[in-house]
């Protein structure tokens, strides 16, 4: 399953969807929005995602793919939240269901990083000040 | 020929719209598009190394000619995540 969601990610239900009797490993990788960013001192209050939906949900369908042509045969989800997310919610969920855990681990990695790295999605970090910034990632 | 124009993140912001239907001249490519885009909007132009394109959902690079009825995306570094 691959999607934006403009509601919180429901992550019990993603692992119920990804998993079937052929899986004995379930790997989930949640970000979640952090109080401060790394070298600004400012209290975070919330991140607002934006995304280019059409491209982003293809770029999401090719890592999965990839994924699975690396390290499969896999179930897979691949969920970004857009919108405001409050701190401490998940703003994507990566969830890999393989019949073993190095498997799992590996595509589970594979996915989150080739995300950051080129689906475009932008996120925009609002301060408890008011004041707000973009944050483009760094490399992994 | 028209081209649909979206704006992402902080060059939406910069530009003031998300998206915008475009005359150009035949065969404007999209660095002469980000050129023209860049004469309007103070502070874009030294966004141009950072920034990529896509036509049509798939990234281009700026001698990429337009066509009638493509859609660009002006993409500023992604931070998804």
């Amino acid at each position: 399953m691959i999607g934006l969601s403009a509601d919180a990610l429901d992550v019990a239900s993603l692992e119920r969807v990804v998993k079937t009797d052929a899986h004995g490993a379930v790997v989930t990788f949640l970000g979640t929005t952090r109080a401060t960013s790394p070298g600004d001192p400012r209290p975070v209050e919330a991140l607002e995602y934006e995304a280019y939906e059409t491209m982003a949900l293809a770029e999401m369908t090719a890592i999965a793919r990839e994924a699975d042509e690396r390290f499969g045969p896999l179930g897979i989800a691949i969920v970004h939240r857009t919108g405001r997310v409050a701190l401490g919610e998940p703003s994507v969920a990566v969830v890999v269901a393989a019949p073993h855990r190095g498997a799992a681990f590996d595509a589970c990695r594979y996915a989150i990083d080739a995300l950051k790295s080129r689906v475009p999605v932008w996120k925009r970090e609002v301060y408890r000040d008011g004041d707000a910034a973009w944050i483009a990632n760094t490399a992994p | 020929m028209r081209v649909r124009v979206l704006a992402f993140a902080r060059l939406r912001e910069l530009l003031g719209f998300g998206a915008r239907d475009l005359d150009l001249a035949e065969g404007e490519t999209l660095d002469g598009l980000w050129s023209r885009l860049a004469g309007e909007a103070d502070g874009l132009g030294g966004l141009r190394a950072s920034t990529r394109f896509a036509r049509n959902g798939a990234l281009a690079n700026g001698a990429t000619a337009l066509r009638d009825g493509d859609e660009v995306a002006l993409l500023p570094p992604v931070g998804g995540g």
